[in-house]
């Protein structure tokens, strides 16, 4: 007998508990953003879409060997023999001629796994997240430029030869920061 | 389910009509069923409401994570591993980690660690968020679920402000993190804290936890007792709710966390015997809480500790020498173990296999499940707070 | 109706030329329709309150897409239903499968026959209106029996079958506290009823005998509750465990049928509470009961029962649910023995001459204990909007 009343009282009380707090909830600040309207700030680094600037790429296809879902395809070519000398940015040169650089967003797992490689941080992610389609196809980003314009001039010319890729891969953390503009 | 009988079809297949009594139904629930928690199938035999016989059939979400892992490198394992429990991914990449860092003998920094367990311990609050908040909506309360998603929308916020993604972020690398923490890290995560402790908790225990009709639903349901724990090898939430004090962060620390002053949690049994869903629900509560103190206290501590880059001791080419290794993690669901073996020649793990908490969780089910209701059934499956993810890899 | 019917002797020359019988059916005719477009355009209204709430208790926003502020959001879920098309499983029994959710909406719909609106905006004055309710209220179940065995679908057949446990079982003690009303007010005419609670909200039976017919109004509160299939009372439905119970295989329109049957049910439910506690069209303060001459009891009913109805939600988006036992339990062996200890405890008093009329005391709690409660949840409600309000002030700051 005891006990019932407990549980009646128990019951009654903890439910007055309960809809003291969502009455509370009615009037305190709501969460929710209006999307299309109200977009959130991303942080400079989030990850997003791959992006590549295809300029600086000089196709080693270290980022598709690093990619655990190889959704990123190279093909390159040596480049012609004679061919004026080309840099990335970074002052690499550019010896191959990258034919195909296609990144399958699709298959994509957003790890970033394929930025860290990267010797000329070329390859990055962008906050960019509004290219959903409604064609699996359209995400199939093809960043080959038949006519991209290359730096002719190395950007950087005395630096001693080896020494700029370990030092790239080394300060590699910021490829996204960097890239984010 | 003696060992002893043969293997039949029923075993393998499911029941047939002949299996069943006279008054008996099979009902198959799953896997579209709206609370069995992603893709799990369970066939019930019931009679009226009560069920006579429950069998879980796992596998909808077999992803061969195993096998995909044998053919990527060491570094490209983590983003699979962050996919195997994803509601707590920082957990299960930690775990591989340790074990590849065992195999190649690295020691992170202490800042690292720390950082580690920071990341650890607010992925721990925020897949307890989501265990309780949709163990919540199985019993019917909705509220609770969208109260404890806008808190955990906070911690995953810190996080993507870390490593620029929000659920599964590849950001414990082997040997060290992938991005230091941003500015204002330790702000943020104070905050977090001071709002878990100020306002989620004491609105999560009245509003859900101490409602009558959530402790009638859930004590004296499905109790686990502590035997059948240990021999199931329940581990996690779910053993301590039977009332096992058993948890490696303090029994094996592993990242540091022996120097962390936090209590382990245990079922209490309040209404009712030891091991019922409200004893793991309620183990489950006051984890959060004791993760958002060694939270603060890492965060104090990482304050103090001098930084260092965070991938200083990131190897170029992880390319172990032939060995094996097996280390385990406390993640969020419980005990889990990565058990990998290196062939000396490859860059690629010659077999990566994962012993998972939800796997054994769910073996112990039907044994809980006979009996019960059908409405303890949903309440069983939550109380176990499996990830399907994780049970079929 | 008399309304009606005095409205036609208005017209010269009606009573006259219009035989009796014509103008009583065209009169229950435009009356039907009238309760019949009330009930439809009613759970438009409704749902978009529930899911506004629902968002808001959330922390949420609730529907903001459609139109302004969601406004439009149920129409376009209405049209969206009305068009759909109604699929029929292979399997299904189909005389039945059709037929149940009309008997649904029919034995909800039915209720308002007797809901009195004011003095003379009722169908019919019955003299065993409460009576009535009760039973037409019963009618759901066998179409939600039917459904659910019509459906051919497991799922379904329990959620049918949970029903029908629960709406027979709450019966009794809904019917058990009604009779303490009853007994009260000496009659079942609805009108009566509330005619016995006029005069203002210390005089409404809420407050009567106080605090035994607080109790009264709680048990029957909770058991309109339970016969409404409201959480935390929605065992038959249960979203979580038999996916969506008895209407599990319906669509389209049969499926909004079923969902106009739920909210008209809560309405008419909740009228009924108000008409049995709370003094019906009966203003609480009598000085309110005519605005400009015109009597508007109708507005004090529907208010009533949408505060009421509010209750109902504000219940869904708070609690879990029962087990089918645990619920069983809560009718049989707490709310019935507590019904039939208020028959024979009021019974009693009213038996004796002192306390024939209520207790000395009873006028007394009626306003400060709803000022209370009404200065409680303003006095929460603020606050929350003060710490919202510090909070935007921070953010800007």
């Amino acid at each position: 007998m005891k006990t019932w009343f407990a549980d009646l009282w128990s019951g009654f009380y903890t439910v007055l508990v309960g809809m003291d707090i969502t009455w509370r909830h009615l009037f305190t600040p709501k969460v929710v953003l209006q999307y299309p309207e109200q977009k959130w700030t991303l942080p400079p680094k989030s990850r997003m879409r791959l992006h590549l600037k295809y300029e600086d790429c000089i196709g080693c296809g270290q980022c598709a060997r690093a990619c655990p879902v190889n959704c990123i395809s190279i093909k390159a070519d040596k480049r012609a023999a004679g061919s004026a000398p080309i840099y990335a940015a970074n002052g690499q040169a550019i010896k191959l001629d990258v034919k195909v650089f296609d990144i399958d967003m699709s298959l994509c797992c957003y790890c970033n796994l394929c930025t860290y490689p990267c010797p000329t941080d070329c390859i990055y992610m962008t906050p960019e997240y509004e290219f959903a389609s409604t064609d699996i196809r359209d995400h199939l980003y093809r960043f080959a430029k038949p006519d991209a314009v290359f730096l002719t001039v190395n950007p950087k010319p005395p630096a001693p030869a080896p020494a700029p890729a370990a030092a790239a891969a080394a300060a590699a953390p910021k490829p996204t920061e960097g890239g984010a503009a | 389910m003696s060992a002893t009988r043969p293997i039949t079809s029923a075993d393998t297949v499911g029941w047939r009509i002949d299996d069943i009594g006279p008054d008996e139904m099979i009902l198959s629930m799953g896997p579209q069923h709206p609370s069995t928690h992603g893709v799990l199938r369970i066939e019930l035999i019931t009679d009226g409401e009560l069920v006579r016989d429950a069998r879980p059939h796992i596998g909808y979400l077999h992803r061969c994570f195993e096998k995909h892992c044998e053919n990527v490198d060491y570094p490209g394992v983590i983003p699979y591993t962050d996919r195997l429990d994803y509601v707590a991914s920082m957990g299960n990449s930690l775990g591989y980690c340790l074990a590849v860092e065992k195999l190649l003998a690295i020691e992170p920094s202490p800042y690292v660690q720390t950082i580690r367990v920071i990341m650890a311990e607010l992925q721990r609050i925020a897949s307890h968020c989501v265990a309780i908040g949709t163990y919540g909506m199985d019993l019917g309360a909705f509220t609770p679920f969208l109260h404890l998603l806008r808190d955990r929308e906070k911690i995953l916020d810190v996080f993507e402000w870390t490593c620029g993604a929000r659920l599964l972020y590849n950001y414990n690398w082997v040997g060290g993190v992938s991005h230091d923490v941003p500015e204002g890290f330790v702000k943020a995560c104070r905050e977090i804290v001071s709002e878990f402790d100020q306002i989620t908790y004491p609105e999560l225990v009245n509003l859900l936890i101490g409602n009558k009709i959530f402790i009638s639903r859930t004590a004296g349901v499905g109790v686990v007792s502590r035997e059948l724990a240990i021999s199931y090898d329940l581990t996690g939430p779910n053993l301590r709710g039977s009332g096992v004090k058993y948890d490696l962060r303090k029994d094996e620390p592993y990242s540091g966390y022996e120097n962390y002053t936090f209590e382990v949690p245990v079922g209490e049994g309040q209404y009712g015997p030891k091991g019922s869903c409200f004893d793991r629900n309620w183990v489950r509560v006051v984890e959060m809480k004791e993760s958002a103190r060694i939270v603060s206290q890492a965060l104090d501590r990482l304050e103090k500790l001098d930084k260092t880059d965070v991938r200083e001791k990131v190897p170029k080419r992880v390319k172990p020498a032939k060995g094996e290794v097996f280390a385990r993690s406390e993640a969020a669901r419980g005990n889990l173990g990565y058990y990998v073996v290196a062939d000396g020649t490859a860059v690629n793990p010659y077999r990566v296999k994962v012993k998972s908490p939800c796997f054994t969780a769910m073996s112990a089910f039907h044994h809980v499940a006979r009996g019960v209701m059908i409405a303890d059934i949903i309440a069983l499956i939550g109380s176990f707070d499996v990830v399907l993810g994780e049970i079929d890899r | 109706m008399d309304a009606l019917l005095r409205l036609f002797s208005l017209i010269p020359g009606w009573d006259q030329n219009v035989p009796a019988w014509a103008s009583i059916s065209l009169a229950g005719l435009l009356a039907a329709g009238l309760c019949l477009g009330f009930i439809s355009l009613g759970p438009v209204g409704y749902v978009y309150v529930e899911r506004k709430l629902a968002g808001f208790m959330q922390d949420r926003l609730g529907p903001m897409r459609v139109g302004p502020w969601g406004l439009l959001q149920t129409i376009a879920d209405t049209i969206k239903l009305l068009f759909k098309e109604a699929i029929f499983p292979a399997a299904v029994n189909r005389p039945l499968f059709v037929v149940a959710p009309c008997l649904v909406v029919i034995g909800a719909f039915m209720g308002f026959a007797v809901l009195p609106f004011s003095p003379t905006w009722q169908g019919t004055d019955l003299d065993v209106g409460a009576f009535y309710v009760i039973a037409i209220g019963s009618l759901s179940t066998v179409g939600l029996i039917m459904a659910g065995w019509a459906s051919n679908n497991k799922y379904a057949l329990f959620g049918a079958m949970r029903s029908a446990a629960q709406i027979v079982s709450y019966e009794i003690p809904a019917v058990m506290s009604l009779i303490v009303v009853v007994m009260i007010a000496g009659s079942l005419s609805l009108q009566q009823i509330v005619a016995a609670q006029a005069g203002g909200l210390h005089n409404w039976f809420l407050w009567k005998f106080f605090p035994l017919n607080v109790i009264a109004f709680l048990v029957f509160f909770t058991a309109t509750l339970a016969e409404c299939n409201r959480t935390p009372f929605d065992i038959p439905e249960a979203e979580s465990e038999l996916v969506a119970g008895f209407h599990t295989e319906y669509s389209g329109f049969f499926f909004a049928m079923f969902f106009l049957a739920e909210y008209t049910e809560m309405f008419v439910a909740s009228a009924m509470v108000s008409v049995l506690f709370l003094g019906g069209f009966a203003a609480p303060l009598p000085v309110l009961q005519t605005v400009a001459g015109f009597d508007i009891g109708p507005v004090w009913l529907i208010a009533k029962a949408w505060a009421l109805v509010f209750v109902h939600m504000w219940l869904r988006w708070t609690l879990p649910r029962l087990r089918v036992d645990q619920l069983m339990h809560v009718a049989w062996k707490v709310l019935l023995p507590i019904a039939l200890f208020l028959i024979v405890v009021i019974g009693g008093l009213l038996t004796a001459p002192a306390t024939a009329g209520g207790f000395p005391w009873d006028p007394w709690f009626g306003w400060p204990l709803t000022a209370l409660l009404c200065g409680y949840l303003m006095l929460t409600a603020l606050r929350a909007w003060r710490w919202h309000a510090r909070q935007v002030r921070e953010a800007v700051a």
